[in-house]
């Protein structure tokens, strides 16, 4: 090399490089080289996955399109169960901390301290995404959105509010905070309200803004809007006048049924404690469970009219005949003796009813024997699952008559040893109202007709027709349950009082009052269950605690259905117009 | 001479083709931003219907009726009436 170098200023004399610097700057080249080779097989082979993800992160993504949830409504369209949108607030909390002066602002349309913030920014601070906010409303959104503060989105989700409140609680049931059903009817018709959600694959910078819009996108498909048999009116007259009730007579609980005879609607079921179903933090899980259906109880005298409409079918009694009552005392066994409240002497089958003799419905009860008694209650549908399709419900409890004695046969015939629901009780009813013809229960307004759920008959409907009739003395001054007369329209009912199974049989100081009744006799309308759970005031009958809540329901109900008043004078407007001339 | 001409029309026509595909893009651009504005929109009536029926239960509740019924317009029950049939 030196021979080459240039020759010009032959006269300045260079010294030669020392031999050490060029391989000192070769060595220098090799290393760098080996680790830029390093790096590379670092970053392309061993990491390789990992940023590949973390670069999609930032780049392509797809986003959810969240889908709404079907409404639930009444049978007139009122929403009991609806979802709005609200918005979430999201955060990139490494973004958010590198704006440490919009902390502040941004706890403050919060609600949350800016210290806990911090925290829980800093906590999370390797996530790209993190919730600081859940279902704010609209408004609340765009105030948040008002800090400009960097890192921080919205996400629109919906929410699910229910109008009808405390009344229809348990009924219409809840969602969890992610949308899905977690109680009664929610719960039950999840697959149907729920709705698909959408997608959208967009391009994201780091701070999670969507830079651009790429075509592929499946659109959400909302969930189907359900219609329910329920009047949200008689609801609401129901769960007020048993909250009333319950409270009046410092009861544990509560729980009213209405069903339309001709059809199986279920009018109105409420159940007494509830909650409030807007306020999830709040829930006491006594309110959640819907007593109608999941809680069983004897049915006790209730079962009187059903025992005499089979007798009467299966020929055993006539409509005129006439039973003695031994006194009110009547030893079965050795193991029973059936009394009445007092001597009623002789009595035909509306007294009968009229004054619910023990003696008289066990000697029914034993005239037909074990297996008719077992065969109409469940006739009448004791013992199975309604056609409802409510959420953890009960049976009740119906044993097979091989096991029945004189005992079991004649206790049943009064309505012990057999448990039943509330929801039950308002079915066998309705038979009854139906002219013998049971339609099954039903909460949502189907089009077409579930299998198996064919109307039955379950008494002829001259039995059905004459057992009414023998139960409008109930509602008399003579009565059981005069409280229960409604102004204007004939009632047939009837009471029920019945000593709860405690520790060591049944107890002398809880009871449970019922009343079910019908109105108007000829053709009625509607079937209404009134059940109060342990009152502790100085009533227990259910004459006197369950029937003026039948009264009061009922006016309610009958005007909002406008029947017709069967009872009472009536003028043509003829002689009302004549009349008005006179006067 | 022939390929000359045919050279220059072709390079009409991809011009006019260069020009289409600008202007199909720019429309595709503005109906998209339509479409997203029009999103918006149907979200806003949906969260404003939603609210509307909300606010319609709340002053329409049968409890709220029925107290205003009997307090302010003293209206009751009547317990006590006389049906009027329409003459024939």
């Amino acid at each position: 090399m030196k021979q080459q170098r240039p020759t010009r200023r032959r006269n300045v004399k260079l010294e030669p490089p020392p031999a050490w610097r060029a391989r000192a700057v070769l060595i220098g080249f090799a290393v760098f080289g080996v680790v830029l080779a390093g790096r590379a097989f670092d970053l392309q082979v061993v990491e390789h996955e990992f940023l590949a993800q973390e670069g999609e992160k930032r780049h392509l993504r797809t986003v959810e399109v969240p889908a709404v949830r079907g409404a639930i409504r009444d049978r007139n369209g009122e929403p009991l169960a609806l979802s709005a949108p609200t918005e979430s607030v999201w955060a990139v909390p490494s973004a958010l901390l590198e704006a440490p002066e919009k902390l502040g602002p941004l706890a403050r349309v919060l609600d949350m301290k800016t210290d806990d913030l911090r925290e829980r920014l800093r906590a999370h601070a390797s996530r790209q995404f993190l919730y600081l906010r859940r279902q704010l409303s609209p408004a609340e959104g765009r105030m948040v959105m008002a800090v400009e503060a960097p890192g921080v989105f919205l996400q629109r989700e919906y929410k699910r509010y229910y109008p009808a409140g405390e009344a229809a609680a348990q009924l219409v049931g809840l969602t969890n905070i992610d949308g899905a059903g977690q109680e009664g009817l929610e719960l039950a018709l999840q697959a149907r309200l729920d709705g698909q959600p959408g997608s959208r694959r967009v391009i994201k910078d780091r701070l999670g803004r969507v830079v651009d819009d790429i075509a592929e996108f499946a659109p959400p498909r909302a969930g189907q809007d359900i219609r329910l048999t329920v009047d949200l009116r008689l609801q609401y007259a129901a769960y007020r006048e048993l909250k009333a009730a319950v409270e009046r007579n410092r009861a544990s609980s509560g729980m009213v049924v209405m069903v339309e005879p001709s059809s199986g609607d279920v009018l109105a079921m409420a159940s007494y404690p509830s909650f409030n179903p807007n306020n999830r933090d709040a829930l006491d899980p006594s309110g959640l469970r819907h007593r109608a259906v999941t809680d069983t109880f004897e049915p006790g005298s209730t079962i009187k009219p059903l025992i005499m409409a089979r007798a009467l079918d299966e020929g055993r009694i006539g409509p005129g005949s006439v039973i003695d009552t031994e006194g009110g005392v009547w030893r079965v066994s050795r193991d029973l003796t059936v009394r009445d409240f007092r001597d009623y002497g002789d009595v035909d089958l509306k007294r009968l009813l009229t004054k619910s003799s023990n003696v008289g419905a066990a000697k029914i009860g034993l005239e037909l024997g074990p297996e008719s008694v077992w065969q109409a209650y469940l006739d009448f549908g004791f013992g199975a699952e309604t056609a409802s399709g409510f959420p953890g419900e009960r049976t009740g409890v119906l044993r097979d008559f091989y096991n029945w004695g004189r005992v079991e046969t004649a206790t049943a015939a009064y309505g012990y040893g057999v448990a039943v629901t509330g929801l039950q009780l308002a079915g066998a009813y309705a038979a009854l109202a139906n002219d013998g013809l049971a339609q099954s229960l039903k909460l949502v307004r189907e089009q077409t007709q579930v299998l198996g759920s064919e109307p039955r008959q379950v008494v002829t409907p001259q039995a059905a027709r004459t057992v009414r009739q023998k139960m409008s003395g109930v509602v008399s001054n003579e009565g059981t349950a005069s409280r229960a007369a409604l102004p204007g329209y004939s009632v047939a009912g009837k009471t029920g009082t019945v000593r709860k199974v405690g520790g060591s049989g049944y107890n002398r100081e809880r009871h449970q009052s019922l009343f079910v009744g019908m109105t108007p006799l000829d053709n009625p309308r509607v079937v209404t269950v009134v059940v109060i759970d342990e009152p502790r005031g100085k009533d227990y009958y259910g004459g006197a605690v369950a029937a003026p809540v039948f009264a009061r329901v009922m006016r309610d109900a009958l005007r909002v259905m406008k029947v017709r008043p069967d009872q009472g004078g009536t003028l043509t407007a003829d002689a009302a117009a004549a009349d008005g001339e006179r006067s | 001479m022939k390929s000359a001409l045919l050279l220059a029309a072709l390079l009409v026509v991809n011009l006019v083709a260069a020009v289409a595909v600008v202007g199909a893009k720019h429309e595709s651009r503005s109906l998209r931003a339509d479409l997203q504005s029009l999103r918006v929109a149907r979200d806003e009536l949906n969260t404003e219907w939603a609210q509307l029926q909300l606010e319609e239960s709340a002053w329409a509740n049968p409890d709220r009726i029925g107290r205003l019924a009997s307090s302010k317009l003293e209206m009751s029950h009547p317990d006590e009436f006389i049906m009027l049939e329409a003459g024939q």
